[in-house]
């Protein structure tokens, strides 16, 4: 499989005046051709800015300041913003969480579809017109023809998000990044819109990343996951392996303190304790080190690399050093990676 | 479940609001007569989509709304027609949690004049052992003495959940709604403050309305859930009965929407996807309010509205076909 897009030791920081927010702490990952890769993280994770340094929408006082996104080997941080806005919309795309502030209220849902058709591929209004009702069809909007004319507040939740979907494809992406698309749905409407991506997946041949807290929703539809927390990489697997047998601490604390809910006795929740870090004054060490039950000495003064674990994972903790303590469940693996 | 006294009781409880004026106005059914029991002790979960009715059925029952119509009987004493000086002595007895721990505190006041507003309105205590009071809360919600001095925005989601828990235990309630609590707050965080809501139950026997939208949350914490649509009671029932043996066409295509975090699980094989999107609660239909995205219905389902009629002991569905859907 050819790799779409390669992120390398991304790291992007906030000059506010308050201090530096370091949002994004040294991230490295690929995404192949047909990968539905999901980014799980808290708020704070750095996921959602991940996602923005990736299509060149990080905003002042933000900057990349270290790192290379490479997609099909351009360097897209170095791209100037005219040269961008051709990868943007044509060949990366991206759905954003709350369907209402992400489409203008202004205009019919058509009229912005066919402004995104026309600016991309040159078609003249007709044909465009056209292509929106391919669209709108697509996404599984019901009577198209009538819908293309409505403005979006006629349109439901679900309806919008399939509305910025179809936008969002109109020019077949090879990238499509969906920020946390499904987290102001309702669970019924969520279920589709999963289902429309998955089945998108296979019509456009678009590769996607996921962005959500939600592990129920990674599990779903990704066949790939990077767990994230504080800014930087806590755990890459393939879906499979996160689940079966999670290799960070904090992957395996986010799975326990969901209820397992088994019928009869209620199993109590295990909670992380304490909170998420300070980005402004990020532990020195392993970001989650404060809260890990686990934590060595090493762990407070410095990260861990990722650990190869096997083919298909990958975890940033210091408990898979050969010379770590033994503690059940984790593998130890010889050499870094 | 033997000997269980009902807290409160709701009966027939309507809340409609008038939207527009002149030939504009309509009449939005948010609660359209719903039924059910709390008992003491035990935590009701109450569920369904944004728009169906559930936080209205929360602030109705502590009367922030004035309801339309029906009964609120909190230990058998109707006050939904009290006026607020009668209400007064019955305040007490109910409390809220609220969703957003950012907008449900008052940024200008300090953590002991927020706990301590319960106090000084029912004038429960006064100087120091009021003082005590708020440090022994703080101390029972996990945060620490030095916190009272301090201002909302020095803390985090979960800790100012944790001071509107606080605010909300100072008067000794008998009753808590707690409207999504958790929902704001990060996964990490939502189990700390889950289980010291179970914990604070055990300890002052309280009774709580628990209004989520996580199914697997309300599964968790939940004895009997209630699921409504679009202002309607849908099923009631215990929690595990509700999710191994659910009766309802909504409450199964609710259910089998959840995301289950196992990529390896075969539900996802027999998932039902349910069509369409919820109906708007403005000027509803006769029938029931579920007809037109069920699978099963039929000519009679737009016509006659289905009364909520208990089908196996403790466990309540509206629905004209509920036998002939589950082969009962």
């Amino acid at each position: 499989m050819a790799k779409i897009l390669e992120v390398k030791n991304l790291r992007t920081t906030f000059f506010t005046h308050l201090g530096e927010v370091q949002a994004v702490r040294g991230i490295s990952f690929d995404l192949e051709e047909g990968d539905i890769l999901g980014i799980v993280g808290e708020s704070g994770s750095g996921k959602s800015v991940t996602s923005l340094s990736i299509m060149g929408l990080v905003d002042e006082p933000g900057r990349i300041v270290e790192g290379e996104v490479l997609f099909e080997g351009l360097d897209l941080t170095k791209l100037d913003q005219k040269e961008m806005s051709n990868y943007r919309g044509n060949e990366i795309s991206m759905i954003f969480q709350d369907p209402m502030t992400s489409i203008n209220p202004a205009f019919t849902v058509g009229n912005q579809l066919r402004e995104v058709i026309m600016t991309h591929t040159g078609m003249n209004k007709e044909q465009a017109h056209q292509r929106a009702l391919e669209l709108l069809t697509m996404v599984g909007i019901p009577e198209p023809e009538t819908r293309i004319k409505n403005h979006p507040y006629q349109f439901s939740g679900g309806m919008r998000q399939r509305a910025l979907i179809s936008m969002a494809i109109a020019c077949n992406p090879k990238l499509l990044i969906a920020d946390e698309p499904t987290t102001a749905l309702d669970v019924t409407i969520q279920a589709q819109i999963l289902e429309l991506m998955r089945d998108l997946k296979t019509k456009i041949n678009t590769s996607i990343i996921l962005i959500t807290h939600d592990l129920g929703v990674i599990s779903e539809i990704c066949n790939k996951v990077i767990v994230m927390y504080g800014g930087m990489i806590m755990e890459k697997a393939d879906i499979i392996s996160l689940f079966d047998n999670p290799q960070h601490p904090y992957t395996r604390g986010l799975m326990l303190s969901v209820p397992r809910n088994v019928t009869g006795k209620k199993a109590r929740l295990i909670p992380i304790e304490g909170s998420p870090p300070d980005l402004m004054a990020p532990p020195s060490g392993c970001p989650f080190s404060p809260r890990c039950q686990h934590a060595m000495e090493i762990c407070l003064k410095k990260a861990a690399p990722l650990f190869k674990i096997s083919d298909t994972q990958e975890a940033s903790c210091w408990l898979h050093h050969p010379d770590a303590p033994e503690v059940k469940g984790f593998v130890k693996v010889a050499g870094e990676k | 479940m033997e000997n269980r006294i009902p807290l409160l009781e709701v009966k027939n409880l309507k809340k409609h609001f008038i939207t527009g004026v002149l030939k504009n106005r309509k009449v939005l059914t948010a609660v359209d007569g719903i039924d059910f029991v709390i008992y003491k002790g035990e935590t009701f979960g109450l569920v369904g989509e944004s728009g169906c009715g559930k936080t209205t059925i929360g602030r109705t029952i502590i009367r922030l709304y004035n309801p339309t119509d029906g009964e609120i009987l909190i230990d058998g004493i109707d006050i939904a027609k009290m006026s607020e000086k009668e209400l007064k002595p019955y305040r007490k007895k109910m409390q809220m949690i609220f969703q957003d721990p950012y907008a449900s505190l008052n940024s200008r006041m300090t953590v002991t004049d927020i706990i301590a507003e319960g106090i000084d309105t029912h004038h429960l205590l006064e100087g120091d052992a009021k003082q005590e009071r708020i440090y022994e809360l703080l101390e029972k919600v996990g945060l620490k003495r030095e916190h009272a001095s301090r201002y909302p925005h020095e803390f985090s989601g979960g800790q100012r959940q944790r001071i509107g828990i606080a605010r909300s235990l100072a008067v000794n309630p008998e009753l808590i709604i707690c409207d999504e609590p958790i929902s704001a707050l990060d996964v990490s965080i939502q189990a700390q403050v889950v289980n010291m809501l179970e914990d604070l139950q055990d300890e002052f026997q309280l009774t709580y309305l628990f209004i989520a939208h996580d199914l697997s949350m309300v599964r968790h914490i939940s004895d009997r859930i209630g699921v409504m649509y679009l202002g309607k009671m849908m099923e009631i029932t215990t929690a595990d009965e509700l999710y191994e043996n659910a009766l309802h066409p909504y409450t199964k295509s609710l259910l089998s929407a959840i995301p289950i975090p196992d990529p390896k699980s075969s539900i996802r094989d027999r998932r039902v996807i349910l069509k369409g999107d919820v109906g708007s609660p403005i000027n509803p239909k006769p029938g029931c309010r579920f007809a037109s995205r069920c699978r099963y219905a039929k000519s009679n389902c737009f016509e006659v509205t289905p009364e909520l009629r208990e089908i196996k002991e403790g466990h309540f569905a509206s629905c004209h076909y509920i036998e002939e859907i589950n082969g009962i």
